[in-house]
């Protein structure tokens, strides 16, 4: 009964591609954030250069994100949608907020992106597993 | 919506496993399609209904009209 599947093959493939491009893009964000401190001096077009790979290889991100969904099958398709739908209610809804507190100065703090991205990070990672444990 | 999916793979001696590598998704959405927390896409239903070479009313019933 058993038939060679293919698909799972594809869909290992594309999961290790984007491990791949999210690594490359997480060290170029290192690179970009600290190699001006740390390694070149504060060199204005390295410090460019460094930051365009960064944004090429957050495209390549990207790309690899959209194959590795087109590769999953309906119901994983369905829960990552429901979970991307809720990382975006809730980053959009919750960094505005989080924007307005800073602005009538109701937190002392900056508001930073690094906060909202971590937010819609844990948001989207909790939906996942919530959603996966459902369907179980 | 209710199915015989489980019946039907059950009378076939297949494991959900099996039935997930036939039609090329995982054995949890094979899982959630028995247990009724999950309905097919209707490309799926028919793919489904090819593998067992039955109509898809015969396989799936929508409990609201009874079928």
């Amino acid at each position: 009964m058993t038939k060679t599947t293919d698909w799972k093959n594809q869909m290992n493939l594309q999961t290790i591609s984007l491990a791949k491009w999210t690594l490359a893009w997480a060290l170029t964000i290192a690179l970009a954030t600290f190699g001006p401190t740390f390694i070149w001096e504060s060199n204005t077009w390295i410090s460019f250069t460094a930051i365009l790979i960064n944004f090429g290889i957050g495209l390549g991100m990207i790309l690899a994100n959209i194959r590795h969904l087109n590769t999953q099958d309906e119901l994983m398709r369905r829960i990552h949608l429901e979970s991307m739908g809720l990382s975006l209610g809730i980053g959009v809804v919750g960094g505005l907020s989080y924007s307005i507190l800073d602005i009538s100065n109701v937190i002392s703090s900056d508001a930073e992106i690094s906060h909202l991205v971590m937010l819609i990070a844990i948001t989207y990672l909790i939906s996942l597993i919530l959603k996966v444990r459902k369907y179980k | 919506m209710k199915n015989r999916l489980k019946i039907l793979r059950a009378e076939r001696d297949w494991t959900q496993a099996d039935l997930a590598d036939a039609l090329e998704v995982s054995r949890q959405t094979v899982n959630a399609i028995e247990t009724g927390k999950y309905d097919p896409s209707l490309p799926l239903a028919f793919k489904i209904s090819g593998l067992f070479n039955k109509q898809i009313e015969e396989i799936f019933e929508n409990e609201k009209n009874g079928g």
